[in-house]
């Protein structure tokens, strides 16, 4: 309890943390949302009167108190580009990435944890060898590649979609899927190569480990280390892997939401970071920050549960 | 087992004919891969332009060559800055735990969920444009996960017996830090560098793709794909080029880090 | 592995993971589709092309989301006027000649001293909430773009409305003034201009979604003649590719200011329409920092750039060539002859460099604003140009944040390729901008010359006298090579075949008014 109680104390510094970056970051890109907004038409007077609107003219520290008091009532401001609830453009755009990345995500366990199972349990034969240079391939081309081949292939030769018109909101939810369906699968193959990699070689690593050094250190029996051992320290691994995947498919959905032109948080960012759009780029930021910290926090949180000798350790230092 | 040694030996070749293509372009090109030419815009790949040319009538391969000079440098040098701070850094928090390892974790993690691209378009924009400091903003991005890397390696360690040993054996703390415990964890940190150098390849095609700190003149990988995407229905050979070459590049280290490891076991 | 089985289990978690990420509206699963396959080749608007043909809308995609307020007084984007030119109208509206048609007003006189507008409001104009158009809401219109600012040239005027007479009178001679009073009326003390607007355009605003899509619908009370179609859809396509795609696949209608790019990829469904984008596309100098300062290296510049070149490689060949501050659509003030004032001539260049005292050429940076691919594409290409003189020039692409802020506010910058056009349809929004001391002369250019013929232009009784002072203007600009001239764009538009009475504008605007299925 205490260590999660600890965990939980600082996951709430890294989120103090990261907002104070975001917000020292953006000050020192050239340009504010008042003369994005203003253009060539900018008159000094215009812009001063804008800045006021927007609050920039107060200091830093003031805005940052401001922002943060408000996010603490559960106010994420107003967009200083749309005029609107920075929480209503948000959760507009969560769910494509919400649901890219659990389409990724479910990719990725479905497709990996059987081929990784037996690649292991054939480790060595043709299957293995086929699995790992595949494997090796897939690891090596950058999702945003993969992307565009797959426009290429299935949007423009094979027209399994049109590329560059998301569905829109009224258009039914299995077209929705169907347009995103690419997308997440050029994220997750990489990562399927990832954790088929790992998960193979965690099986071997520990199999092999298990005979020599763990069972005359503890003196147990042969078939408990063996089955309980060897599928309990892969879980370990897999687990703390898979809950980093999620946090960083969360991240690395800016690009491939690009490529595909899906209007989800990733091109939210962008667009807010180009138009100096503040409270935008401060909510998506920390919000994604928050996710990846939370992801990762899950994956300490449940290696900890599969393996009690992880809390042992971690004890020790307190 | 058979296999291992194809992945050091396919690795090292690809990366070796990589290398010297890249050598190549920075002495040679078949041509000038700033010149414009309209008679020969978005052909197809002939003789005179093995992979076709671009919207002004560049030659693609000579663009190709150059901007995978431009981003082995930028990746070999934000390996580089990543893996000098960031060792030195882990291995300090690491080996000291304490109220610094706690700052500097923190720190970390705030990096580390910190996305990427705005750390790296800030650093540019208040760097300036340009390679370098592309080069500069990655190396500063990457330097967490090694600190992390390495934190843990030498947190492990610190209890194990050899260091033990050292410390009772009154070594000074660079000496155990450096000469004993660093060459113990170079395995874990050489596959943390082949890893690394193939995301810093990732970053700065991203970086690039995204039009963050490159320069439209000068050729890069990113830049073209993002450019190639326009014409991806009439010239899609023109996101071939430079994509195969990032996957190349990224391919041939992958395999030698495979290779590496697996020898390990 | 069961493949089926996985591929099931697959589409069920993905449902069942959609519907938690807050889908709603979601229909009822169909489980007869066993496979993770999309849909094949479905357009994403819901409604097919000839759907829209039945149901006589249309789809037009634009490359940027609007100003944040529509509120037409104080919007900036030339992306917001131009659809909004649908919405709104002013006193006067402009018509495809470049002339000034009567709008709200019916009629107007101008005294002979040049300072006095009268106006007779015509009867029966309605705004799209159903009111007519009283002289209250002209007054609120008109005195708010005077004490906001919004208007400068109506600044220090008097405007009076008595029954449907209306009078301005402005503090000296103008006769220009009209084209300003293209600005909008909107009803007065109407507090939501901002999220929906309110005009008395031929079409009304009915919905914006952010970043994605903006609907409007045709005006039926409309006081002159109405528009064709029952409905226009604008949607956002930010990158090009995306357009390209879209275009292809069926979902866009209409697009204007298309890259050459994507107009060599449209098939025979498009009939491509080519006009003018209404703007000066100039290697744009700074005057106040060396070298530039010096005459000798600006005409070198000038001497090093090959238009045709520029148009040869981003646009097949085409494009209006430009020579100074002033595009071919005006045509009564275009001045052809300032084109070939320095025709190609590298030799030239060169020999005007040495003479200067830079025989071995410079370093020189050219800014361009990232988001903006023609003068990124023009920025490229005049670099290798003014290269072959020896110049060492880098490109740097910037955030149109930072352009705004450091280029032309801070004026922070060597030379920069942008394009100006003219905020109303007279000579003085191109010219006056680089008289001395100008808030806008962001390249610091200053000329006694100048500013005498301005002088002259503002002074002018009659029409003759002021288009020969403004054309001096020009010239000025031009010997004195300012800047480097290239091209106003060629402006490409693509129409769905079908659709007709597409119109160009000498300023930037869309008009969708005229548009129609055959």
């Amino acid at each position: 309890m205490r260590y999660t109680a600890k965990k939980i104390g600082t996951l709430l510094l890294t989120m103090v943390l990261v907002s104070v970056f975001v917000f020292l970051a953006f000050s020192l890109l050239s340009g504010d949302a008042a003369t994005r907004l203003l253009g060539t038409e900018a008159t000094p007077e215009r812009l001063a009167a804008l800045r006021e609107e927007l609050g920039l003219d107060k200091p830093l520290i003031v805005r940052y108190a401001d922002w943060l008091a408000a996010l603490l009532r559960g106010d994420m401001g107003i967009s200083y580009q749309y005029r609107l609830p920075v929480a209503q453009l948000v959760s507009e755009r969560l769910r494509p990435t919400l649901t890219l990345t659990a389409m990724a995500f479910a990719l990725i366990v479905l497709l990996s944890i059987p081929i990784g199972v037996v690649t292991a349990k054939y480790a060595g034969g043709w299957l293995d060898r086929v699995v790992t240079v595949v494997g090796q391939l897939l690891m090596s081309v950058p999702p945003f590649f993969t992307g565009i081949l797959f426009t290429y292939l299935f949007g423009l030769v094979l027209r399994l979609f049109v590329p560059g018109s998301f569905p829109a909101a009224e258009a039914g939810g299995l077209r929705f899927l169907g347009y995103l369906f690419f997308p997440a699968l050029a994220i997750a193959l990489p990562r399927v190569a990832m954790t088929v990699r790992l998960l193979r070689g965690c099986i071997l690593d520990e199999a092999q480990k298990d005979y020599v050094r763990t069972s005359m250190a503890r003196g147990r029996s042969r078939g408990d280390i063996l089955y309980r051992h060897v599928l309990k320290n892969t879980l370990v691994p897999l687990v703390t892997f898979l809950a980093l995947t999620v946090a960083e498919l969360a991240a690395g959905g800016v690009i491939i939401e690009q490529v595909f032109s899906i209007p989800g948080l990733g091109r939210l960012l962008i667009s807010a970071i180009s138009n100096r759009d503040a409270p935008v780029v401060q909510a998506v930021v920390t919000l994604v920050a928050f996710w990846v910290v939370l992801c990762n926090l899950a994956g300490d949180l449940l290696g900890r549960r599969i393996d009690p000798r992880l809390r042992g350790g971690e004890g020790g230092d307190e | 087992m058979k296999t291992r040694n194809y992945f050091l030996t396919f690795g090292c070749v690809i990366t070796a004919l990589m290398i010297a293509f890249i050598l190549l372009g920075y002495f040679w090109t078949p041509c000038d891969p700033m010149k414009m030419d309209g008679s020969v815009r978005e052909s197809a790949p002939t003789l005179a332009h093995l992979m076709g040319t671009d919207k002004f009538g560049r030659d693609i391969l000579s663009r190709v060559m150059k901007g995978a000079g431009a981003t082995f440098f930028v990746a070999f040098g934000t390996v580089l800055i990543g893996t000098a701070v960031g060792t030195l850094v882990g291995a300090l928090t690491g080996y000291f735990g304490g109220w610094l390892d706690e700052v500097l974790m923190r720190f970390n993690d705030a990096l580390t969920a910190f996305p990427g691209f705005l750390l790296a378009l800030v650093l540019v924009s208040v760097l300036g444009p340009g390679r370098r400091h592309l080069l500069l903003a990655l190396g500063i991005v990457f330097i967490p996960s090694y600190a992390r890397i390495v934190r843990t390696e030498f947190e492990r360690a610190r209890s194990q017996n050899y260091v033990k040993s050292a410390q009772l054996m009154g070594a000074s703390t660079a000496r155990i830090l450096f000469v004993h415990i660093l060459p113990n964890i170079w395995p874990v940190l050489l596959s943390a560098i082949t890893i690394g150098f193939n995301n810093a390849v990732l970053a700065e095609a991203a970086m690039s793709y995204l039009g963050i700190g490159v320069s439209p003149d000068e050729a890069s990988l990113g830049y073209m794909l993002s450019d190639s995407q326009a014409y991806l229905a009439t010239t899609p050979w023109y996101a071939l080029g430079a994509g195969l070459v990032i996957v190349l590049l990224i391919l041939g280290v992958g395999l030698i880090g495979e290779g590496l490891q697996r020898k390990d076991l | 592995m069961n493949k089926t089985r996985t591929l099931s289990l697959l589409l069920c978690l993905l449902m069942l993971l959609s519907l938690l990420a807050g889908c709603k509206g979601q229909q009822p699963a169909q489980p007869e589709s066993p496979s993770a396959e999309p849909t094949p080749a479905a357009p994403a608007t819901p409604t097919t092309d000839p759907g829209r043909r039945e149901t006589n809308e249309i789809t037009v995609g634009i490359s940027q989301d609007l100003d944040s307020s529509l509120d037409p007084h104080t919007m900036v984007a030339a992306g917001t006027k131009e659809l909004l030119f649908n919405v709104f109208e002013g006193l006067v509206k402009p018509t495809p000649d470049g002339d000034l048609a009567p709008a709200v007003a019916e009629e107007w006189t101008l005294s002979d001293d040049l300072t006095t507008y009268t106006f007779r409001l015509r009867e029966g104009v309605k705004f799209h909430n159903g009111s007519e158009v009283t002289m209250d809401d002209v007054l609120y219109s008109l005195t708010r773009c005077r004490d906001e600012g919004y208007v400068a040239a109506l600044k220090d005027s008097v405007i009076e409305g008595e029954g449907s007479t209306l009078t301005i009178t402005l503090p000296s001679a103008n006769n220009e003034f009209l084209a300003n009073l293209t600005c909008a009326i909107i009803p007065a003390d109407y507090a939501d201009q901002a999220t929906a607007p309110v005009g008395t355009g031929p079409f009304k605003f009915v919905s914006r979604a952010v970043q994605q899509s903006i609907v409007l619908e045709r005006f039926d009370d409309y006081w002159g003649d109405k528009a064709y179609l029952d409905r226009v859809t604008y949607i956002i396509y930010e990158n090009p590719e995306a357009l390209a795609m879209a275009l292809k696949g069926g979902a866009v209608d209409l697009y204007a200011h298309l890259s050459t790019a994507t107009v060599s990829q449209l098939g025979d469904d498009f009939s491509i329409l080519e006009g003018t984008m209404n703007l000066v596309q100039a290697v744009y100098l700074n005057h106040t920092v060396k070298p530039l300062d010096d005459v000798r290296v600006r005409q070198a510049l000038c001497y090093a750039l090959d238009r045709q070149q520029i148009f040869d490689l981003t646009a097949d060949g085409k494009g209006w060539p430009v020579g100074s501050s002033m595009y071919p659509a005006f045509r009564k003030y275009y001045d052809e002859s300032l084109n070939d004032l320095y025709p190609c001539d590298t030799e030239k260049a060169k020999a005007l460099l040495a003479e200067a005292g830079y025989p071995d050429g410079f370093e020189l940076t050219i800014t361009v604003p990232s988001n903006y691919s023609p003068h990124v594409d023009a920025g490229q290409i005049a670099a290798e140009q003014f290269r072959a003189i020896g110049v060492k020039v880098t490109v740097q692409p910037v955030e149109w944040a930072t352009w705004v802020s450091d280029v032309y506010q801070g004026r922070n910058f060597e030379a920069t390729v942008c394009g100006f056009d003219a905020s109303t349809m007279t000579a003085r929004a191109m010219l006056e901008r680089f008289t001395t001391g100008h808030s806008k002369n962001f390249i610091g250019f200053s000329d006694p010359d100048y500013d005498a013929a301005f002088a002259e232009a503002l002074a002018a009784k009659d029409d003759a006298a002021q288009v020969a002072a403004y054309r001096k203007m020009e010239r000025i600009l031009a010997e004195k090579a300012a800047n480097v001239y290239i091209q106003d764009l060629v402006d490409f538009v693509a129409l769905r075949r079908g659709l007709t009475g597409y119109r160009f504008y000498p300023i930037y605007v869309m008009d969708m008014s005229t548009v129609r299925y055959e």
